[in-house]
């Protein structure tokens, strides 16, 4: 049985080296073809006739006028007559034409009339005594629930507490299944009591049952000392640069090519498949670069289906429909919002004894993601319940870390208000708290010791309130945070061709991250080649299926399937190259472009040479993440990092600037310095994004979002990031627990630090995120408490 | 990017309401493809584009390329569209993001807010006349080596951007970096390796 394993750190050639990405040429001279960039001849431009309204039922539709304009090619009636709208920007008709002047022209002279209905957007906190809704959960709202990933026992709970309004299909849970419901999911939904749905209007608001651990009532009188506080963050696009979108095109009554902005190249074929009633296996998928995800792109959506009927009825031309960047704000995802009202309570020592939290918060219509609260810290004695808004306003979608950045804005302030009422440094009475921390507890330890190095944290921090005179205060915060990231199940093709060169096939895709690069490291490093020997074929669903990218599974399951296959491919060479070297197979090793007898180079060959041997039909074999028949895989789960905060705040114009930020993170096995720190610097500068400027607005009149485009709907620039300073944790304790995915988790601290670090540096708490001029002057004149919304 | 006064179009000042209107009617019933008409408005001859498709022809890269759009079409759907020229990207299309960025006459401007039909007189230079994937140029090498891209949708105008800037400013501080590249967003966070490709780049100094 093969021995499947990291080589060891003494034969590393490439493998935690720092190497520039495979595909940076190609991206730095604008020559990277993007979904968005498809332009063949005779493409035709699709566009999508949006509903203004966020609540709204369509009584009429007269498309007409627009059908007779010259050079119009199709029109589909997405959402006809009798249809009830429940956010604005929602999906009405499909139009393509010969280029989008008349598309929109067509649009124009489309007539749609509406019933306006009332609508709901506020996320403000409930009021007290409101009716809550214990209504059944519909189909959407269920699907709302998986799609924003809260967490599997509330979903369970909500399930068993509410009944559901619908009767799911075998289809529906193997549906349910292939998006990686939890089977304690599927399980209730079998169990669940059917309830009819209600006609009365529904409340927005659903509340959980209280969880209770403990005896938080006699833990909070007891304790030494006990803050109270808000905290939260409140809902943010994704705002990948390339919005959604597609280019479909039929070369054949029923087969399809379509080239498609995704994050799931191989998971895409599947969900067109039903709804065009063509075989998956006529539906082919193809992607060679993405402008962003961030997990808004895993699904075909409702556009992408509109646009391959359009092509289908324009004769089966190419046609390609890319939202427009307002749409991208309305409909294309966002990340749900999540406030708290915090009680917490600590001993005269700084030891956590009791949380209490009421949270709420906003994921769209299907009501929102619950903050998995409190983070991290196991306090022994908890009272929690969370209440899901419903608003009308376009889902929530995974957005990098779901839930955890907004637990950790909430939970690491409160902690930092605990402390400071304790006048204790926030990082001892973290570092006093570890045994309650979970199994990540000793690598936080060691990165503790680090940031504060890198920070010069004990040297620089002052009790809160920077007492020096003038109007700029100076403060520092931090903040912890972990993540699964264990790789995804990913097969590919490993092929060796009898001239040497060597081509991996799998159907992934590369968001920036260094995919691509680290496949290409593992491959040459593992067959002693250099890399630009070995050529990756991806970004097709006709190759192996490799998973969605997403939960930072990727690398973890990329770099395991690329080991396995690259160690099979090696192993079957051996056996052909053998006899000619007089030795066993297991008697041979790679080294530097020669095949070899171990301890003996004069018995060798030149890897050519060798693969010339195998006569004139290439190798191919298999790599696959995991195999249950020969473990282990080589991926693992669970990571730490530390993050610091260093601001400045401008208490005349409430204005934050960021001196500095450090991170230290572990995730296993780096395989690629250098594109391992471009994720951790890139999910810092995010973080100072959503942590400073970015925030959705809606418009309570309108119930339409007010700043759908980036002049008001602020992302970080080149001028607001300070300075950076990041360490990956590798060596003993790291690298032997095999590679795990890095992009969610050091994007969940940054909010969190610099939250605590404008309260340290003012002396109140700005309650929520993004801490705009408003805000941070709302919190100085109240003192910090009672500050709103 | 202030400095807009080279190629206002001289039409637009002189027409009345009424005279549009007018034009309108008329031209409606025209072939599709027109070039400038002369209009007799406020006792003058101007020159107006449209309505319909116009003929466009524009330098770009050194070439002289045409095509037939509509006067509404911007400089970077001609580029992208009928000229094929994909590096450009359209992320905001209004003028905040940089993601468009060309050079016209050399100064880097947002090709989504200059009509496609103003920018015929001048000289276009795209990405694509910078460097290419085997022969990048110093900017672009640097780019690669300082990891200043992850999903690359920015880096294209980040990289016509930065190589104006670096013209401009051959010996950057960390202030002139500061101002000089605010005009280009992006979303997977690569300021940090930009300002050091612009800082180390050419020798300048952190301050």
């Amino acid at each position: 049985m093969t021995q499947y394993s990291w080589p060891d750190p003494a034969l590393r050639p490439l493998l935690g080296k720092r190497i520039d990405r495979v595909d940076g040429p190609s991206k730095s001279s604008g020559r990277a073809k993007y979904t968005y960039d498809y332009n063949p001849q005779g493409l035709l431009a699709g566009k999508i006739l949006r509903c203004p309204y966020a609540h709204a039922k369509i009584t009429s539709l007269d498309t007409s006028a627009a059908e007779k304009l010259p050079g119009v090619k199709a029109i589909e009636v997405i959402q006809g007559p009798g249809t009830e709208i429940f956010w604005a920007g929602d999906e009405i008709v499909g139009v393509a034409a010969v280029d989008e002047s008349t598309c929109e022209d067509a649009i124009r002279a489309i007539k749609v009339e509406y019933e306006v209905l009332p609508h709901f957007v506020s996320d403000a906190e409930p009021p007290k005594n409101i009716a809550t809704d214990t209504g059944p959960i519909s189909k959407d709202e269920f699907e709302d629930m998986l799609d924003n990933q809260v967490p599997d026992e509330q979903v369970v709970a909500h399930i068993q507490h509410n009944g559901i309004s619908f009767k799911p299909t075998e289809k529906d849970l193997a549906s349910y299944k292939g998006e990686g419901a939890d089977s304690s999911i599927l399980t209730a939904l079998q169990k669940a009591k059917f309830v009819a749905a209600e006609s009365k209007p529904k409340s927005p608001y659903k509340k959980t049952a209280v969880k209770t651990t403990g005896s938080p009532d006699k833990a909070f009188a007891s304790a030494a000392a006990v803050s109270e506080g808000l905290y939260g963050a409140s809902c943010i696009v994704h705002s990948c640069l390339e919005t959604h979108g597609s280019a479909t095109e039929w070369p054949g009554d029923k087969e399809m090519v379509v080239h498609i902005s995704t994050q799931n190249v191989s998971g895409i074929a599947a969900q067109l498949a039903e709804p065009l009633s063509v075989p998956a296996g006529n539906i082919n998928v193809l992607q060679q670069n993405v402008g962003g995800g961030f997990g808004s792109k895993f699904s075909v959506d409702r556009w992408d289906v509109t646009t391959a009927r359009l092509s289908q009825k324009a004769g089966g031309k190419p046609v390609k429909n890319m939202l427009d960047r307002k749409a991208e704000f309305e409909v294309a995802g966002m990340r749900p919002s999540a406030f708290a009202r915090v009680k917490l309570a600590a001993d005269k020592n700084g030891k956590l004894v009791a949380w209490e939290s009421r949270s709420w918060g906003t994921g769209g219509i299907g009501g929102g993601g619950t903050p998995p609260l409190p983070y991290i810290f196991e306090v022994p004695n908890q009272r929690s319940q969370n209440t899901a808004i419903s608003t009308n306003q376009g889902s929530a979608r995974a957005w990098r870390a779901p839930n955890h950045p907004q637990a950790a804005v909430i939970t690491m302030g409160a902690i930092e208000d605990l402390a400071a009422r304790l006048k204790m440094d926030p990082y001892d009475m973290m570092l006093a708290n570890m045994d309650i921390a979970g199994p990540r507890a000793q690598t936080y330890r060691e990165e503790f010791a680090i940031a504060d190095q890198l920070m010069d944290w004990k040297k620089n921090w002052h009790q809160r309130g920077d007492t020096t005179p003038g109007n700029i205060k100076r403060g520092m915060g931090l903040s912890i945070h972990t993540w699964g990231g264990r790789g995804h199940n990913s097969t590919q093709d490993f092929i060796i061709n009898p001239d040497g060169s060597v081509v991996i096939k799998l159907g992934t895709q590369d968001l920036g991250t260094g995919c691509l690069t680290i496949i290409s490291i593992v491959a040459a490093d593992t067959l002693g080649l250099p890399l630009d020997a070995v050529k990756v074929m991806y970004g097709n669903n006709h190759y192996p299926q490799s998973g969605g990218s997403g939960g930072s599974t990727t690398s973890g399951g990329v770099t395991s399937s690329t080991r396995r296959g690259a160690i099979n491919a090696r192993d079957a060479l051996f056996a052909k190259v053998a006899p000619s070297l007089n030795a066993q197979p297991e008697d041979l090793e790679v080294r530097a472009g020669r095949v070899q007898v171990k301890g003996d180079t004069s018995r060798s060959l030149s890897w050519k040479e060798a693969c010339a041997r195998m006569g004139a039909v290439p190798l191919t074999v298999r790599g696959q993440n995991p195999d249950k028949n020969e473990p282990p895989d080589l991926t693992n789960s669970g990571v730490g990092g530390v993050q610091m905060a260093d601001v400045s705040v401008d208490t005349e114009t409430g204005i934050v600037r960021i001196n500095k930020m450090v991170a230290v993170q572990d995730c296993g096995l780096v395989v690629n310095v250098k594109t391992a720190e471009s994720q951790v610097y890139g999910a810092l500068i995010m973080g100072i994004s959503y942590a400073l400027y970015e925030e959705k607005i809606l418009d309570p009149v309108t119930g339409r979002v007010l700043n759908p485009n980036l002049e008001f709907y602020r992302l970080a620039g080149l001028s607001d990031i300070g300075e950076l300073k990041v360490h990956m944790m590798t060596g003993k304790g790291y690298d032997e627990r095999g590679v795990i995915g890095l992009s969610e988790p050091p994007v969940v601290s940054p909010g969190a630090a610099i939250s605590n670090a404008v309260a340290n540096a003012i002396g109140v708490r700005v309650p929520f995120l993004p801490l705009t001029p408003d805000r941070v002057l709302e919190a100085l004149e109240q003192g910090g408490a009672n500050a709103s919304l | 990017m202030k400095d807009d006064n080279a190629r206002k179009p001289e039409a637009t000042s002189g027409v009345s309401r009424r005279d549009f209107m007018k034009i309108s009617a008329v031209t409606a019933a025209l072939p599709v493809v027109l070039g400038p008409n002369l209009v007799h408005a406020a006792g003058e001859d101007v020159p107006i584009q449209g309505p319909g498709k116009v003929t466009v022809t524009l330098n770009v890269n050194g070439k002289k390329l045409t095509a037939t759009l509509e006067p509404r079409v911007t400089l970077l759907d001609a580029l992208r569209g009928p000229l094929d020229i994909t590096g450009a990207k359209r992320v905001c299309d209004r003028g905040t993001c940089g993601a468009c960025t060309v050079l016209l006459d050399d100064k880097p401007v947002y090709a989504c807010s200059i009509l496609a039909i103003d920018a015929q007189e001048a000289k276009i230079t795209t990405i694509e006349a910078l460097g290419d994937a085997d022969k990048l140029s110093p900017v672009m090498q640097a780019f690669v080596e300082h990891d200043a891209q992850q999903c690359g949708f920015c880096t294209p105008g980040f990289i016509v951007a930065t190589t104006a800037f670096l013209k401009q400013h051959p010996k950057p501080t960390a202030d002139d970096i500061r101002h000089g590249l605010n005009g280009n967003f992006c979303r997977c966070g690569t300021y940090n390796g930009i300002r050091a490709v612009a800082l180390l780049q050419q020798g300048g100094k952190q301050s």
